[in-house]
């Protein structure tokens, strides 16, 4: 139980360092670290397909694509132009208010039933699987359509003009 | 495995509401106070991480895999996301020789 808690502490404390390091590398090493605390939280919970999709798609691919394009263009440099303090103190107090309501709505909510795991097996791949290629194969084949445009739009736009 | 989840059983949901909606939020400040493009892209990142972890919870809360499906649809709309904004940002960065959001202001009234 107090696993949890550790993880979740971990979690904040990685991604509150994500927004408030200076130097743009330092913030993808600390975001993987945040998705890493994610993918324990997924096992935590069972969810065993989505911890290693999680894994393997947002530590392994995507911020690796974020890396790269940080290094290649050579943005690694503490001399990032900041923003005058006024309009960081009112970002963070925006964001405060944004959480301050949200915990309020919880509050009134006031659900403070436990998480429990009825079906042991409703993460794994077996189940998911089933449920993906029944109940959802036409948004299934679609996502890939979306891939591919996505794939040809990207390099349309990195692409120089000749 | 089974032992690691059994041990989970008793967080409460409000907890796991709680944890999202905390890094939901610096998220938000994320995007609020910087002015590094990519650093704002990695803020959007962390909310949608954020919604995915709640997607989870509540798909194990009722019971019901088809949350669990949802969170993939999203982690796949996310990948594709990524590349074509990391391609926007490099478009950005070779026209104007910089990733700084305030040079953006064309659009501007």
């Amino acid at each position: 139980m107090s696993l949890f808690y550790f993880v979740a502490f971990l979690s904040v404390f990685f991604s509150l360092l994500v927004i408030f390091s200076k130097n743009p590398v330092h913030s993808v090493l600390y975001l993987i670290l945040t998705f890493f605390t994610f993918t324990i939280h997924y096992f935590l919970l069972n969810a065993q397909f989505l911890g290693i999709v999680n894994f393997i798609v947002y530590m392994g691919a995507i911020l690796v694509l974020f890396l790269y394009t940080l290094m290649l263009m050579n943005l690694n440099t503490e001399t990032e132009p900041v923003k005058s303090n006024l309009l960081k103190i009112i970002g963070v107090i925006g964001g405060g208010c944004l959480l301050v309501t949200l915990i309020a709505s919880l509050k009134i909510s006031g659900n403070t039933e436990p998480v429990i795991l009825r079906d042991p097996n409703l993460g794994l791949v077996k189940n998911l699987g089933k449920v993906l290629f029944h109940q959802f194969l036409l948004p299934f084949e679609v996502s890939s359509i979306l891939l591919l445009s996505a794939m040809v739009g990207a390099v349309l736009l990195a692409k120089k003009e000749s | 495995m089974q032992h690691i989840s059994n041990a989970i059983q008793t967080i409460p949901l409000n907890h796991y509401i709680l944890l999202s909606a905390i890094i939901f939020s610096i998220g938000v400040m994320g995007v609020l106070i910087r002015r590094n493009a990519i650093v704002i892209f990695m803020s959007v990142e962390l909310m949608l991480n954020s919604v995915n972890l709640l997607l989870t919870v509540f798909s194990i809360y009722r019971n019901d895999a088809a949350g669990q499906v949802f969170v993939f649809f999203v982690m796949a709309l996310a990948a594709a996301e990524v590349a074509v904004g990391l391609a926007i940002i490099v478009m950005i960065y070779r026209n104007t020789n910089t990733i700084d959001i305030n040079v953006l202001n064309r659009l501007k009234w």
